[in-house]
């Protein structure tokens, strides 16, 4: 068996039954970026001879029988997670020479769990994206195509595009990701393979560089369900550095993934179904719901009133808290300086911000400080507020009813690079089904359920009460069985 | 409601971001298709609703009104694109 074509368990199993070394792992799929980020730029910064070096630190603590959970594993590190002493970017051009001097609570957490790290994957800049072609470093492209027009290069999603691409490509066994409204999960679904969007709280967001910190959340992408269980219960965990983090306790969610769902009640809310919504994929999410029926769960159809308020309450919640948030980058203490000779610190800061900033994020501080600004904060942002409420109260009431949620994971498949350019709002409604989870806190799993007429993988998302990520596992690892998904993207280590 | 062109160069400065006078018309159009676009919550029943502020349903923690770190100047100013000394580097502000 080719070494990049483990799932993360098998990975770990053969490294424990000696089939394998961490440093052949690591460098199988080192060999694998250099042959495939040429063309998918999945990845921004390749530390290979960390990696190495931390391969045979791993080798050897194994012979020592001193093994973490994730010992020797080669992952994939998303570029808005401060690694120390690695250049750091959010894929802006305004961190592009940032090299953090402190490492995030999450990527310290696999460090500290034996964990290889293979590089820094690419993202829309500042996670503002739902197709990686908004970063400051290049496009992303998805290593599946489409079966009847392979040449048109389609997007990975985003904004966790590299991490999704350079999993689906077998770059890496899994990787980190941040979803603030659909990012981990609207990727994980174009790429064809899974991610969860944890509870907010579930993992620190010390040292993961801030877009909208009320609705930013750390998760993980792998190739099963199971992969990505193993991954969060490592990512997972109290933080006294980050204020919202939670102290609740973190269990064993691979152990969940087995648990059935039999008996489990499955909402079915009604105000997902859309308008010019393709066929295939309300027929795929019918299929879903018939695979659970057979475990034997109960589906329930549900009611959440305020789900067509979610993205516009999102467009002002979000873009508010980044106006607050990228108010730093100022051209003072890090990152890009742009001033002309005989500029004061205003025009420093205007010129710094001009330059450092793409359309999208200049777009997204745009807005927010206008619903921020006096006079309108109570017509914006506070209706916002108020609105957010509503939607969580929608899910408290639906959960009351329910154990778990199945939707679709997005409203299409993978579209192409050129597609969906032109209109910022045709953009944000990608995130349709994502958002609501964000607003709410509460965990939401893609899980790839099929593949569209053209070939290309479609998800289905369970969403959960929140701290139950147990039962999302369990109802997600139920439709992955079902499902039998083992359709592989053109573009992945080996095939080339 | 339509932001007109002042307005727009009025949020670029308190955003502090260099808007050229080219780029007014452009930005005007994007944020008036957003700014439309989000209207339609004015047609949201939220009497006596309370606004939810923060992202999960546990309340801050307190903790103790000491020092946690510091005496790191060589790492805060690592990444300054200026500096003197102990210091970061910026124009003159004063006259």
């Amino acid at each position: 068996m080719h070494p990049t074509d483990f799932t993360l368990r098998g990975a770990i199993e053969a490294l424990n039954e000696g089939l394998v070394t961490s440093v052949e792992l690591t460098e199988a799929h080192l060999r694998a970026i250099e042959a495939l980020n040429p063309r998918l730029n999945a990845f921004t910064t390749v530390t290979a001879e960390q990696a190495l070096a931390q391969a045979k630190a791993s080798d050897a603590r194994r012979k020592e029988g001193i093994a973490g959970p994730l010992e020797g594993v080669p992952l994939a590190i998303k570029d808005l997670f401060c690694t120390a002493g690695v250049r750091t970017t959010a894929g802006s051009r305004i961190l592009g020479n940032f090299i953090p001097p402190y490492e995030s609570t999450v990527t310290a957490n696999l460090l500290r769990d034996g964990a290889v790290f293979l590089g820094k994957v690419n993202l829309d800049e500042f996670a503002m994206g739902s197709s990686n072609t908004t970063s400051a470093f290049g496009p992303v492209e998805n290593p599946w195509s489409r079966a009847n027009d392979p040449d048109t290069r389609l997007v990975p999603g985003g904004s966790s595009g590299g991490s999704a691409a350079a999993v689906a490509a077998r770059l890496a066994l899994g990787a980190t990701a941040t979803d603030t409204g659909g990012s981990i999960r609207q990727p994980a679904a174009f790429c064809g393979i899974a991610g969860i969007k944890p509870t907010y709280g579930r993992c620190s967001r010390y040292g993961i560089v801030a877009f909208a910190s009320s609705l930013d959340q750390a998760g993980p992408v792998a190739r099963t369900v199971e992969d990505c269980a193993i991954l969060l219960r490592s990512m997972a965990g109290f933080d006294p550095k980050d204020s919202t983090s939670a102290e609740v306790p973190v269990p064993d969610f691979a152990a969940a993934c087995a648990r059935g769902v039999k008996g489990l009640r499955i909402g079915v809310p009604k105000e997902y179904r859309l308008d010019g919504m393709p066929a295939e994929i309300e027929a795929l999410w019918q299929q879903g719901l018939d695979w659970l029926r057979a475990e034997g769960a109960e589906t329930v159809e549900i009611s959440l009133p305020h789900t067509k308020y979610a993205l516009p309450t999102y467009y002002i919640v979000a873009p508010a808290e980044a106006s607050s948030n990228l108010a730093r980058y100022d051209g003072v203490r890090f990152g890009l300086r742009v001033a002309e000779k005989g500029s004061d610190l205003k025009d420093l800061y205007e010129r710094t911000r001009a330059a450092g900033f793409g359309a999208e994020v200049r777009r997204r501080i745009m807005i927010g400080t206008y619903v921020l600004s006096a006079g309108y904060y109570d017509a914006y942002y506070l209706k916002a507020q108020k609105v957010r409420a509503l939607i969580k109260r929608d899910f408290d009431e639906a959960f009351g009813k329910v154990d778990a949620i199945v939707t679709p994971a997005t409203p299409s498949a993978a579209f192409g690079m050129d597609e969906k350019q032109d209109d910022p709002v045709t953009m944000y409604l990608n995130d349709v089904f994502t958002v609501p989870a964000n607003l709410a806190g509460l965990p939401g799993l893609a899980v790839p359920a099929g593949l569209d007429a053209q070939g290309l993988p479609l998800g289905l998302q369970v969403l959960g009460r929140a701290f139950d990520e147990e039962t999302v596992f369990a109802v997600g690892t139920a439709i992955e069985k079902a499902a039998g998904f083992d359709a592989l993207p053109r573009l992945r280590a080996g095939a080339v | 409601m339509s932001l007109d062109t002042a307005t727009i160069r009025r949020i670029a400065s308190l955003a502090r971001i260099r808007l050229e006078e080219e780029e007014v018309g452009r930005m005007q159009a994007e944020l008036n298709g957003i700014l439309g676009w989000i209207e339609q919550l004015q047609s949201v029943d939220t009497e006596g609703v309370e606004p939810m502020a923060g992202g999960g349903a546990v309340s801050l923690r307190m903790r103790e009104d000491v020092v946690t770190d510091g005496g790191i100047p060589e790492q805060v100013l690592a990444n300054a694109p200026d500096r003197e000394g102990e210091y970061f580097g910026v124009p003159k502000v004063v006259e």
